[in-house]
């Protein structure tokens, strides 16, 4: 019964993304084109007969309909075309090579913010108003209101600079270059995370049926473990979907910062160079990754939460 | 109700963990904590034999790490605009000519050239062991197939109107004649023939320029689009391309077949896109770089004081200047006016408490140290700051402003924090000086050069140019009614006629004297308001050798080396960031 509604409404998803991106890449293409200027203005104009050659080459002097036609005919068979800026390099091959890093990065990110988030929160929750508390959310508190464009050059000085013990930046794999950049993700991510478990969680506490599970005089921790827990997550698993939406795509800052090759900039750099096949790529792929992970949020949601079932009418 | 005692308590934590952000963020040695490690290796004394560094004194490891600013556009040097992909190619490719360190130009692929009496037909002998870096004879056919690409309007390059010089490249590029039509030709395998349509002295530089750069024909026709990829690029400079991650460095490794292979010593070098210049300076500080783009701005103070030995600042082929809209008032046919706001300003102010980087106060278009030139100053630039505002007054007054109907301008300039700051100071000064009331717009880039263009709402704009060779043209041709960037809408038929008179001139002496006249005429109808000369600011490791200012600010790896760091247990000197 459950499985059957799940896959319904699965499909129906699936299905009622294709309007959505439809709807995402209309608008996108015509926003990108009304914007003054084109991929090839620069500060030395070129001769008439260049700029003649360089728009036929990339189908630039077609009425701007037809253009919109044609991507999309494109996007059909997945070819996001050539990028104007990096000339040796297809759109395709610079999400494919910048997303691995941003998925990384943001990965990495979101398991340590889930993992210490979710501690320091159930941590403050059970210790109300305790210092362990106050500390927390002293902490959380920091955490959201500190912004990561000071906090990444702090930590560059402190641990590149004067310690040593870290590169300032870069970026080949390794694991030293990694810390960095996924430590200032994770920070403000922690803290909202501390926040929202702290929250739900005393609210969980106080709830009829957990007062039940301690007057039938079960051990906190496993009252914890076996019915708080679940309830309690609710509200940062839905907060998680669009946040690792953000942290998986790229962060134009902590690219900039620590000189990270992600897919961030490329919304930045794309939309500043008028490379419309690089923004209208990143655009799509961001679009797709948002709703999949919304997608991924509400399945989870009906696992974590008896009073959601997609086999009822709604 | 919070218990008075815990409230306390997580107050001092608070106050603890913001102490601790913020002395991080401040850089903790104000303290005397954490003072920086000594990253800054002494080089030994540097001991030359022959000209040549004893291998004594060199560091084991010869892996150069340069700074390069942005992701370069493309490694296809027909393709190329930007100055971080022309640094990676000067280190790939190498021209007919080529560059020393001090900037004059010396044989490259060619190892001697004759120039015709009429200045029209340049002889190249190549050099019999120059070679590709996968072994292949470099040949005077090479260089006929290449320049001819570039020339191709299938190529589509930015960067072909510096073949202009030579003979139907115009019509080649306008489709107009078939690419086989250009002036190149190979009278045997070692021997390039160029025809020129007018003798253009500065001929020789643009060889060193990427567009005419050889490319390797077997693997372009191979890889097509992808033969600037690492595995398919073939080049024949003193480096070779070992590996290309996006955005994250450039490995470039030294090319065994390079005709001067014997005589270089690095055996990689490495590029890395840093685009954020305090970014790019921890780097440095951390002792990841050698060599750097660019350093912050408002840092200069901390920098000359902590790395004095590493920063360096010399002039560069580049001049800062607003530009007048002379399509638009009030700025038509009032050249008093624009006199009046030009003399208003003060450049010594301007550069040393604004810009502060050393930059050269400049009443002239053309910057100072193009080679063979002599700048046809203005009469008031001897004048002291006093008597030009004065003047500045007088002819104020005189186009019809008043304290109470004071001139109302616009200035425009694109988004950039130096920009920003440099208009506002001069419209401050105007206000100070004559009472004319000026009001900023900035723009983002691509806007700001549309409307530039346009010169429809346009009146005092940013502008500036770096020379795209060594030679006074590349600044006085930007005035020719007809030219692209001449976004000031001037005209001036005598300038147009010593323009195209310049062109064809080929006695030094007075082709120099025209273009003096044409400055000078420049200066005198005031489409611009010179502001400064630019300079190139960098950070460069004391160990790093083998190289030397030059105002075109190109450095070619090939002659550079690193020393070996001196063992001394210097005591590392505190430090604090700026700003």
């Amino acid at each position: 019964m459950i499985q059957e509604g799940i896959v319904r409404h699965g499909i129906g998803r699936l299905v009622s993304l294709i309007p959505t991106l439809l709807m995402l890449i209309t608008i996108a293409f015509f926003l990108i084109r009304v914007a003054p200027g084109g991929p090839f203005d620069s500060e030395k104009p070129l001769p008439p007969e260049i700029r003649a050659n360089l728009d036929a080459k990339y189908h630039l002097d077609e009425p701007l309909v037809q253009q919109y036609f044609r991507y999309l005919g494109q996007i059909l068979v997945l070819d996001f075309g050539p990028s104007y800026q990096y000339k040796d390099w297809t759109v395709n091959e610079l999400i494919a090579r910048g997303f691995p890093v941003s998925l990384t990065i943001g990965g990495l990110a979101m398991v340590l913010a889930f993992v210490f988030g979710t501690s320091i929160g159930i941590a403050a929750a059970l210790r109300q108003n305790s210092a362990v508390d106050y500390g927390a959310m002293g902490f959380a508190m920091l955490g959201i209101s500190i912004p990561n464009f000071v906090i990444a050059p702090a930590l560059i000085l402190l641990f590149a600079v004067y310690a040593g013990w870290l590169p300032a930046g870069g970026w080949d794999w390794s694991v030293q270059r990694m810390i960095l950049p996924v430590v200032t993700l994770a920070l403000p991510v922690i803290a909202y995370i501390a926040r929202l478990t702290r929250g739900s969680m005393i609210e969980v506490l106080h709830s009829n049926y957990i007062r039940t599970a301690r007057a039938k005089g079960l051990p906190m921790s496993q009252i914890i473990r076996r019915h708080a827990l679940k309830p309690a997550l609710l509200p940062v698993i839905s907060y998680m979907g669009p946040a690792t939406a953000g942290l998986i795509t790229g962060s134009v800052i902590i690219e900039r910062i620590y000189s990270i090759p992600g897919l961030g900039s490329y919304f930045v750099t794309g939309a500043l160079n008028r490379d419309y096949t690089l923004v209208m790529g990143v655009v799509i792929f961001y679009g797709v990754v948002i709703i999949l992970l919304n997608f991924i949020v509400d399945l989870l949601y009906a696992w974590l939460n008896p009073r959601i079932r997609y086999d009822e009418a709604s | 109700m919070i218990p008075t005692r815990l409230y306390r308590h997580a107050k001092g934590l608070a106050a603890a963990l913001i102490a601790a952000l913020v002395l991080g963020a401040c850089g903790g040695d104000e303290n005397g904590e954490g003072a920086e490690r000594s990253h800054r290796p002494v080089p030994v004394e540097e001991v030359l034999v022959d000209g040549r560094p004893d291998p004594g004194v060199l560091a084991e490891e010869q892996f150069l790490v340069r700074g390069n600013g942005e992701e370069p556009q493309t490694l296809d040097p027909h393709l190329a605009e930007g100055v971080p992909s022309s640094h990676i190619l000067r280190d790939l490719f190498e021209g007919l000519a080529t560059e020393a360190p001090d900037g004059h130009i010396i044989p490259g692929a060619a190892q001697r050239w004759n120039i015709s009496a009429d200045g029209l037909v340049y002889t190249f002998y190549l050099r019999r062991d120059g070679a590709w870096s996968n072994g292949d004879a470099l040949v005077a056919e090479d260089f006929v197939f290449s320049i001819r690409r570039s020339a191709d309007p299938a190529t589509a390059s930015n960067y072909a109107t510096m073949l202009y010089p030579i003979v139907n490249a115009r019509e080649v590029l306008a489709g107009a004649l078939p690419p086989e039509e250009l002036g190149v030709t190979s009278l045997d395998r070692f021997t390039l023939q160029i025809t020129l349509t007018d003798p253009t002295p500065y001929f020789l530089n643009l060889l060193a320029h990427s567009s005419l750069y050889p490319v390797h024909r077997p693997s372009l026709e191979q890889y097509g689009d992808r033969f600037s990829r690492p595995g398919n690029l073939v080049s024949n400079g003193a480096f070779m391309l070992e590996d290309w991650a996006i955005r994250a460095y450039i490995d470039l490794v030294k090319n065994p077949y390079y005709h001067g292979a014997d005589e270089v010593i690095l055996e990689q070098v490495r590029y890395l896109p840093i685009e954020d210049q305090s970014t790019e300076l921890k780097t440095f500080r951390a002792g990841e770089m050698h060599w750097t783009y660019d350093v912050p701005n408002n840092q200069f103070g901390w920098l000359r004081e902590n790395y004095p030995d590493e920063l360096v600042v010399s002039p560069w082929l580049g001049s800062y200047f607003f530009g007048f809209n002379t399509q638009r008032e009030p700025f038509i046919d009032s050249p008093d006016l624009r006199r009046a706001l030009t003399l208003a300003i003060d450049r010594e102010v301007l550069t040393e408490k604004v810009t502060q980087f050393g930059e050269l106060p400049s009443f002239n278009l053309v910057p100072a140290g193009v080679t063979d030139y002599e700048q046809s100053i203005p009469e008031y630039a001897a004048w002291t700051q006093e008597e030009r505002e004065a003047e500045a007054q007088r002819l104020y007054a005189q186009a019809g402003y008043t304290a109470e109907q004071p001139l109302r301008i616009e200035i425009r300039y694109n988004t950039s924090e130096n920009h920003k700051k440099v208009a506002l100071a001069i419209a401050s000064m105007w206000k100070q000086v004559l009472g004319a009331v000026a009001t900023l717009v900035n723009e983002e880039w691509k806007v700001f050069l549309q409307n530039r263009d346009q010169q429809v709402v346009t009146q005092v704009f940013r502008a500036g140019w770096i020379g795209d060779y060594n030679d006074p043209y590349s600044f006085l041709s930007l005035f020719e009614t007809n030219h692209g960037l001449n976004d000031y809408g001037y005209s001036n038929s005598t300038v147009d006629t010593l323009l195209e008179e310049i062109a064809k001139e080929r006695i030094p002496g007075r082709r120099r004297r025209m273009m003096q006249e044409t400055e000078r005429i420049i200066l005198e109808d005031q489409p611009i308001l010179p502001v400064y000369t630019y300079v190139t600011r960098r950070l460069v490791d004391a160990r790093l050798r083998g190289w030397q200012d030059n105002v075109m600010d190109h450095h070619y790896s090939r002659s550079m080396y690193l020393l070996k760091a001196r063992d001394t247990s210097k005591p590392a000197r505190a430090s604090e960031e700026g700003e």
